[in-house]
């Protein structure tokens, strides 16, 4: 029935509007405005802005110039490649953790969710404070066991950019273990027991059931933590500040280092460059919801 | 408890404990922080000798001079996040009532822009939009900082809202279209009303993001009597003598509200805010 009823109820509000501006269509237009000022105030004139800030190609040939510039794009497919597809297949392993019917475990989710429920400065300053080289708590730890000196964490560029997507991982760990796990839970339990008469183990329960039912929501987690993970600037910002010696930026934070550098068009002209990585995602995204 | 069932719960705490740890630990640090005295707070101890609530009686008197507007910015941080959850909630909730309910002309497209916008992560538009405040001589001024998050939360804002004023029934506008109800009238006495659980969720959200936002206040706020305390955090930073300890204690009480708002709204969070994703 309501497949009935639905085409006409659409047409409804809308037929009227055709002939002249109905009540329905004038305070639609009302509502509607304030965002629609917003969106040109503080959307489309800084877009449209920071496109004709970035128009000079002189621009782009000193951006490619600069090793910077390279090292940052590196540093994001590496920040994108390794941190996200860690963090995704983690995030699946332990949502088939938390949907363990035990108290504990009911407890501990509880707990799970602190990375994301609590603000990303305090606590990527204190995991900051924990990798000090000289007295942070991790190399105490590690001089009191073993006697020698802990690795100088953030003054080694590799290991600061590896720090850095553990920060990432352990503050949107949560969020996307908490999706998955509700994708988890939309799957019939009927279909667990069946496998479970048939005396299927676990690898292929989760090969068989788990995964063919999952992938779609996996794909799009992945893709919308791809877009999400482009512009963190938090995590590798207040982690390292972009050093050693700027080896770590990314592109989320390159566009700051340029503008206190006061090179407000290399910084348009990076962001500029992200756009080819950002748009077919976001593309993507868009497809995928509007279905 | 069989064998087997042993196992299975040996293997879960083999997993919970690490996935325990790995959670707690920066959180801990920082309070352990918080509550050791200056010198032994680096002497890498999992448990001060002498807990003390000392820093938070220097924090809560501003006794050190990276602390001497800690009550103001406290104040602006609060009157910051407070003025975006309304102002959101406002904008999203009259937008998403047009494009939804009355199917005014053109809302298609504007709930794509829009979504377009969310997608687009915040960081890449922070740089234009830093100009862009400069041009409308509002740098330094709070409300480029309330109308720049305004902006960010308000896409997401609409979106979510739409998809639950979708589901209302149409049944009930044309009941009340029938009775002679104005759009107003619809909009206060049925849509609002029906909208409360979703109204509670976009409202903790765009509160929270406002709260904890640090690129963005520190970019258009750079005053001290100004800034937030987000980024009065961050400012801890630029000195080497900067008292790590007291650093931790602001930390905790920044952190403090916005998981008390969290933990209370869950039910709303998860509920409201992770259907879209989980779509699919």
């Amino acid at each position: 029935m309501a497949s009935i009823a639905l085409p006409e109820v659409h047409r409804v509000p809308s037929g009227p509007a055709r002939k002249a501006l109905s009540p329905w269509q004038k305070w639609g237009m009302i509502l509607i405005a304030p965002y629609v000022v917003i969106f040109i105030v503080f959307v489309l004139y800084p877009v449209g802005y920071g496109l004709w800030l970035a128009r000079h190609p002189s621009s782009y040939v000193s951006l490619v110039d600069d090793p910077i510039f390279a090292r940052a794009i590196v540093n994001t497919l590496v920040f994108l490649i390794v941190g996200i597809n860690l963090k995704m297949v983690v995030a699946l392993f332990l949502s088939g953790f938390f949907v363990q019917a035990r108290t504990w475990i009911k407890w501990l989710s509880l707990l799970f969710i602190l990375p994301w429920a609590l603000p990303s400065i305090p606590t990527i300053l204190s995991i900051r404070f924990m990798l000090n080289p000289e007295w942070g708590i991790v190399n105490s730890l590690i001089f009191r066991f073993t006697g020698a000196d802990g690795p100088n964490w953030l003054n080694d560029p590799y290991i600061a950019l590896s720090m850095a997507i553990l920060v990432h991982i352990w503050k949107s760990l949560p969020f996307w273990t908490l999706i998955l796990i509700a994708g988890r839970l939309a799957i019939p339990n009927e279909m667990y027991e069946a496998a479970a008469v048939d005396g299927a183990t676990n690898w292929q329960k989760f090969k068989f059931i788990t995964w063919p039912s999952m992938r779609t929501l996996y794909l799009t987690c992945t893709i919308l933590s791809m877009i999400w993970t482009l512009g963190d600037f938090n995590s590798v910002y207040l982690l390292t500040g972009g050093g050693p010696a700027d080896l770590t930026h990314v592109l989320a934070t390159l566009g700051i280092r340029y503008l206190r550098l006061d090179q407000v068009d290399l910084s348009m002209a990076s962001i500029v460059c992200a756009m080819p990585l950002v748009l077919p995602l976001v593309y993507f995204m868009m497809k995928r919801l509007s279905r | 408890m069989t064998w087997k069932q042993a196992t299975t719960e040996a293997k879960l705490l083999l997993i919970g404990i690490p996935v325990l740890i790995w959670t707690v630990l920066p959180v801990y640090h920082m309070i352990l922080f918080a509550i050791s005295p200056k010198d032994s707070a680096f002497a890498g101890h999992l448990w001060p000798d002498h807990p003390t609530l000392r820093n938070f009686s220097i924090v809560f008197s501003e006794q050190h001079h990276y602390l001497s507007h800690f009550w103001l910015q406290l104040w602006n941080s609060l009157l910051i996040a407070v003025s975006v959850g309304l102002l959101t909630l406002l904008v999203a909730t009259f937008a998403a009532f047009a494009i939804s309910r009355l199917k005014v002309r053109g809302g298609r497209t504007i709930m794509n822009l829009a979504l377009f916008t969310y997608f687009i992560p915040a960081a890449f538009l922070a740089v234009p939009m830093y100009k862009t405040m400069g041009n409308y001589g509002l740098l330094n001024n709070q409300w480029a900082l309330i109308l720049a998050m305004v902006t960010i939360a308000s896409p997401y804002s609409i979106w979510v809202l739409k998809q639950a004023s979708d589901k209302l029934p149409y049944e009930l506008d044309e009941a009340a279209k029938m009775d002679g109800a104005s759009p107003l009238q619809l909009f206060r006495l049925v849509y609002l009303p029906l909208m409360m659980p979703s109204l509670v969720a976009i409202g903790t959200y765009s509160l929270l993001l406002a709260w904890n936002e640090y690129l963005y206040a520190f970019l258009l706020l750079s005053n001290d009597k100004q800034i937030t305390l987000g980024v009065a955090l961050g400012n801890f930073l630029a000195a080497d003598d900067s008292p790590w300890e007291l650093l931790m204690t602001v930390g905790v009480i920044y952190a403090l509200p916005p998981a008390a708002i969290y933990y209370t709204f869950k039910r709303y969070m998860v509920g409201g805010l992770t259907a879209g994703a989980v779509k699919s």
